[in-house]
């Protein structure tokens, strides 16, 4: 246990924690290539309006005589459609750019907000027990049981159609999940001598939980987390393939494939294939990087 | 239904699968539809999946033609012989499943229950509403008296099943669920239900009519529209309703499938906003810089026109219907009686409507909001969101949202909407659109249930309100085109198009396609070789 | 322990309470179910009549009051789609869903407790990158397109299972069960394999990030320093310690895949609870909605009681609360 408390206080050591950091993330040149492409993909949201020959959200700039069109095709605008068309005449490669947008929007946002709610309220329930623990996993218990689509239905009913709103209906949905996982965890970990140990030093309770407790409930925390973004891609991914995603005027990559969904058979592809492409190659590099910083910040893998 | 029962079943079915190839006598048939049927009680919910199964157990006294037409069923003919007395006359000798004989006594049973339907979320009240009193002449002649004259009497009985009054006298919809009481006079009996997922069917050898083509048939609910047709692809259904439009292309190089297609009775067109008066504010309308106008433009007959004539439908039946339409003008297509002549599909034409647009006082346009639903007509999300891209071109700048039904729905009956995209059918009479869509909303005479843009114009409701008491049907077609053809030139609404129905099957079958979208087991039959 | 299970039984009942009367409110929110129940061409006399049937003619609270007296003697009220009552429905569709579930879930333990194990003793192994890309497919996809191409490949061009549907069954304990027959069987693989990806991906995970880091605990070496065989160490020590967090995940899991395999159910026409949900839910079907969801978060809170007893089983650093603080 005594490396769990060195770690936990990693300042003690003489080269700073960040340069230590990088040099162990850097040990594996399959997560460094993954970053590189992650940091690509990150580049071309940002840009998109720059990069794209189209305005996929500019209804002005569609026209469905150019809809369904091969990859390679030359549309009415003069451009070539290099990844073909939509059912409206949207140009592929600048669809999936923009919808690679709102696709790590939606998936990153609602994941971070949704661990940032569940890891505390699971700490908070963990550390705390009694009735507080009771509340919030009763709390816990209500929300699993909850669907999905019935929140996302409600919140749409309430706050309509948006981006934003998507990321709330999946904060809705997910923070249990964090919640539960780390509570698990912590339960576990707090009966560990190094807790009972800084709990006689009479340390602060916020500086036990988040100092102590919450470093050694990470490893599972973050395996959750880097597959909940994923999780978060693909389950608005079904809120639009059920009707209650994104508007259909700004389509994420999830909207993207649900809309090809239904020429998958008639042989045209391109429409949910290239966007299923970029999002299985975004969520593999989330997750190659995820994999390396769990290794990297699991205090107890420490040789 | 037995596991050894369903083997022999499953067995004779690919059995089927195999010979038919060869020719040999169909035995089976596996259809899949895309609707659930939710209940098999005739009278619980007016829902078209209900009904299409319901035909194929019951019968109407006034049965309908693949094209809508009136047809002899358990009555062999009608007339008023009064003007608030309808006669008809019943078919003789027609046994219901059980052995029953049906009698106007049944008739007059099943009228009488169709009010009192415990539960019932839409019910066939309105059916039996205007009877005020039945005499049953002889066990084979039933009249009913109605308060006024009532000239769609027959039109109404085409949507009434017969039940019969010894067996089905407590009959709850849960015993008809059960298939206990599922018991009809027609050409199949359900062998077996299994709510949201299959019925089975079989042929019932006494049917009055043509002998249904198969011994059983088994009628299976696949929602989803892709797996149903891998479904078809597969081999694991022979006939299927509802084809995506995404599938024809290639469905229709496929030597193994065949379609049938017909023109059907539902017209998809945009309601406009004539709640809010010339001088007030539209909800989802405002001007090019987010402002509100001060005014709602839809109030203009040139704005509507504009907006009208900036749709190229075309290019929707062709790009986003894939041919599965047929552009439209008004309410009902070619070839029915109702249709308005010389009424046809406005022709596309931007600039004109650039113009109109100037002219109503729009020379930059203004910004509107388009919604629609995404779940319940064919392609209905990319409709909009095609239309947006046209109106927006003539410098109508249109966002478009799009949402479930289950709440779009609500919103749109509250006339929330500035425009929204719907759909009406499937009835082939005019008047009905005209009672339910066009006329002033008025509870006392249930008109405008469905007028979802409060549209309201005098000289249309008398003309409806005479055509509803004229007994001449000549001169009453001719007043429901009249009202028709007023409401098209005032562009009460934005027609789009007619869709068209279309079933799949695989080649061995052949199916008599129907304009009121029905897929009934009877319908489908061998192919003729 | 009694003290403690009767308290959970209360904290149980008010959450349920909870629940109804969310969902009471929500589905209030979302829309009027005679709006979509309703024929289109139904005057506003018979809109008026439909409404006072389904009882949606009183006040929400009042409405919610005959539903709680209802619910006490038993009656959680009909459906008023299929006008039968909710449970009945809710219960017909179950033993689908329930093998489904139990199906996929016991194919990710199968398949991805060994594959997980492995990849956590070699973590430097080539088969075990492998593995842990692999295992990223599994939940970078949507289920819904997952489907599809299951569909295509084995049902439309290979021709080796049937497409969709429910297949034969056999009886037991008075229920039809499909996991009796061949036919069965051969109609459920494609939507188990298809629930079953994401659980191999998780259950591969957890159970490798669970071995490596137990690996290097003290006991371990201990153990192993002792001499113990490899095999020993690795199936008793080791794995009894990560079968914590597989145990909670998995649990969760089986639980969300019993409530809502929603998406899978659709696509393969699988006549089970999550496709009667999703269509309950898209006409407002609220007797049925709130009947089914009381149901859910009871199994939910039942999961969740037996995973925190089988921590205490499994760990006995984890001591069960039995009184409040």
């Amino acid at each position: 246990m005594s490396e769990a408390v060195i770690s936990a206080k990693p300042a003690d050591k003489v080269e700073t924690p960040f340069r230590r950091f990088v040099s162990e993330f850097a040990e594996s040149k399959v997560a460094l290539g993954a970053l590189v492409v992650f940091i690509i993909i990150a580049l071309l949201a940002i840009f998109a309006p720059w990069i794209t020959p189209q305005n996929p959200y500019d209804l002005a700039e569609l026209d469905i005589m150019d809809g369904r069109m091969e990859p390679g095709t030359v549309g009415g605008a003069g451009f070539t459609y290099w990844l073909g068309t939509d059912d409206q005449g949207r140009d592929m490669l600048s669809g999936i750019i923009y919808g690679l947008r709102i696709s790590l929007t939606v998936g990153a946002g609602s994941a971070l907000i949704a661990c940032l709610i569940g890891a505390s309220l699971g700490l908070l329930a963990a550390y705390a027990g009694g009735r507080t623990d009771s509340v919030i996993m009763r709390l816990v218990d209500l929300q699993l049981s909850f669907p999905t689509i019935l929140a996302a239905l409600m919140i749409l009913a309430f706050l309509g159609k948006g981006i934003m709103n998507v990321v709330i209906a999946l904060v809705l949905v997910e923070w249990a999940y964090y919640a539960r996982t780390v509570r698990g965890t912590a339960l576990v970990e707090r009966r560990r001598e190094y807790i009972e140990a800084a709990q006689c030093l009479a340390l602060p309770t916020h500086r036990v939980l988040f100092r102590h407790l919450l470093p050694n409930c990470l490893p599972p925390l973050i395996v959750v987390g880097t597959m909940q973004v994923a999780r978060a891609i693909a389950l608005e991914a079904t809120l639009s393939f059920l009707g209650l995603g994104v508007p259909i005027t700004e389509p994420s990559l999830g909207l993207l494939i649900a809309n090809g969904y239904e020429y998958m058979l008639s042989g045209k592809y391109w429409i949910s294939f290239y966007p299923g492409i970029a999002l299985l190659i975004t969520i593999v590099a989330i997750n190659l990087v995820g994999d390396q910083l769990r290794d990297v910040l699991n205090p107890r893998l420490k040789k | 239904m037995t596991g050894k029962l369903r083997k022999l079943a499953l067995a004779a079915g690919t059995a089927f699968i195999g010979l038919s190839a060869q020719g040999a006598l169909a035995q089976s048939v596996t259809m899949a539809v895309a609707a659930p049927v939710t209940s098999l009680d005739p009278h619980y919910h007016q829902l078209s999946p209900n009904n299409a199964v319901a035909d194929t157990i019951f019968d109407k006294l006034v049965n309908t033609d693949a094209k809508s037409n009136n047809l002899p069923g358990l009555a062999l003919s009608w007339r008023a012989v009064e003007p608030n007395v309808w006669e008809f006359k019943l078919r003789p000798n027609v046994r219901f499943h059980n052995g029953n004989p049906f009698t106007a006594e049944d008739v007059a049973f099943t009228l009488q229950r169709l009010p009192n339907v415990p539960n019932s979320p839409s019910s066939f009240a309105a059916y039996s509403r205007p009877i005020q009193a039945m005499e049953i002449v002889d066990p084979l002649t039933i009249r009913f008296r109605t308060a006024a004259p009532h000239p769609l009497m027959p039109l109404d009985m085409t949507n009434v099943r017969i039940l019969d009054r010894e067996t089905h006298q407590n009959a709850t919809t849960e015993d008809f669920n059960a298939g206990r009481a599922a018991i009809g006079t027609g050409p199949y009996r359900v062998v077996s239900h299994r709510s949201g997922d299959r019925i089975e069917f079989e042929r019932n050898d006494n049917y009055w009519g043509d002998r249904a083509p198969f011994q059983r048939v088994i009628y299976r609910m696949i929602t989803n529209d892709a797996a149903r047709t891998a479904a078809l692809l597969a081999g694991d259904v022979e006939f299927i309703d509802q084809v995506p439009t995404s599938d024809l292309a290639k469905l229709r190089q496929d030597n193994r499938i065949a379609l049938s297609e017909v023109v059907g009775l539902r017209l998809v067109f945009l309601g406009l906003d004539h709640l809010r008066q010339a001088n007030e504010n539209s909800p989802f309308i405002t001007d090019n810089d987010g402002k509100p106008l001060g005014k709602n433009p839809l109030q203009d007959v040139r704005v509507r026109r504009a907006l009208s004539i900036a749709i190229d439908r075309k290019a929707i039946v062709d790009r986003v219907m894939e041919g599965a339409a047929v552009p439209a003008g008004q309410f009902l297509p070619e070839g029915v009686y109702t249709h308005v002549p010389g009424v046809t599909p406005p022709a596309f034409d931007p600039d004109a409507a650039r113009r109109l647009l100037a002219e109503a006082g729009y020379p930059q346009g203004f910004r509107i909001q388009l919604n629609g639903p995404n779940d319940r007509y064919v392609n209905d999300a990319r409709i909009i969101q095609a239309v947006g891209q046209m109106w927006t071109r003539i410098g109508v700048r249109t966002t478009v949202e799009a949402q479930p039904w289950t709440t779009f729905i609500g919103r749109a009956g509250r006339a929330d909407f500035s425009a929204h995209l719907v759909g009406w059918g499937s009835n082939p009479d005019g008047s009905h659109p005209l009672r339910n869509i066009l006329a002033t909303v008025t509870r006392e005479k249930g008109w405008g249930s469905s007028n979802r843009g409060r549209y309201s114009n005098p000289q249309l409701d008398a003309l409806l309100d005479q055509s509803l008491v004229e007994l001449d049907e000549a001169k009453r077609v001719q007043l429901v085109i009249e009202a028709q053809r007023i409401a098209a030139e005032d562009v009460a609404v934005i027609p789009l198009h007619i869709q068209t129905n279309i079933w799949g099957m695989r080649r061995h079958l052949a199916h008599d396609a129907r304009n009121d979208e029905l897929t009934r087991a009877q319908d489908v039959r061998p192919a003729a070789r | 322990m009694t003290v403690y299970l009767v308290r959970r039984v209360l904290q149980a009942l008010l959450v349920v309470l909870a629940m109804s009367l969310i969902v009471f409110i929500g589905v209030y929110a979302i829309g009027d179910p005679v709006e979509i129940l309703i024929s289109p061409d139904a005057d506003q006399i018979e809109r008026e009549r439909a409404v006072q049937a389904l009882g949606l003619d009183l006040p929400l609270w009042q409405q919610y009051a005959v539903f709680l007296t209802k619910a006490l003697q038993g009656d959680l009220g009909r459906s008023f789609v299929y006008n039968e009552p909710a449970l009945k429905l809710i219960l017909q569709r179950m033993p689908a869903t329930l093998e489904l579930a139990f199906g996929a879930t016991i194919i990710a333990l199968i398949i991805g407790l060994p594959l997980g194990l492995y990849a956590g003793l070699r973590p430097e192994g080539r088969f075990s990158r492998v593995i842990m890309a692999g295992s990223i497919l599994g939940f970078s996809l949507p289920t819904f397109w997952v489907g599809l191409m299951l569909i295509m490949v084995f049902a439309v061009y290979l021709g080796w299972l049937p497409s969709t549907g429910r297949g034969e069954t056999g009886s037991l304990f008075g229920l039809q069960w499909s996991f009796l027959t061949w036919d069965g069987l051969r109609h459920m693989a494609m939507p188990a394999i298809n629930l079953s990806l994401f659980k191999i991906s998780l259950v591969i995970r957890l159970t490798r990030a669970g071995v490596r880091e137990t690996m290097l605990m003290d006991y371990v070496k201990f153990a192993r320093a002792k001499g113990l065989s490899p095999a020993r160490v690795t199936f008793v020590h080791v794995f009894k310690n990560i079968l914590i967090p597989v145990v909670t995940v998995v649990g969760l899991e089986l639980g969300s895949t019993i409530a809502f395999s929603v998406v899978t159910e659709s696509v393969f026409a699988w006549p089970g609870m999550g496709k009667l949900i999703i269509d309950s839910i898209n006409v407002l079907d609220r007797p049925v909605i709130v009947a089914y969801l009381m149901m859910i978060v009871l199994m939910f809170i039942a999961i969740n009681l037996i995973v925190d007893l089988t921590y205490s089983m499994l760990d006995p650093r984890v001591r069960l609360e039995s009184k409040g603080t």
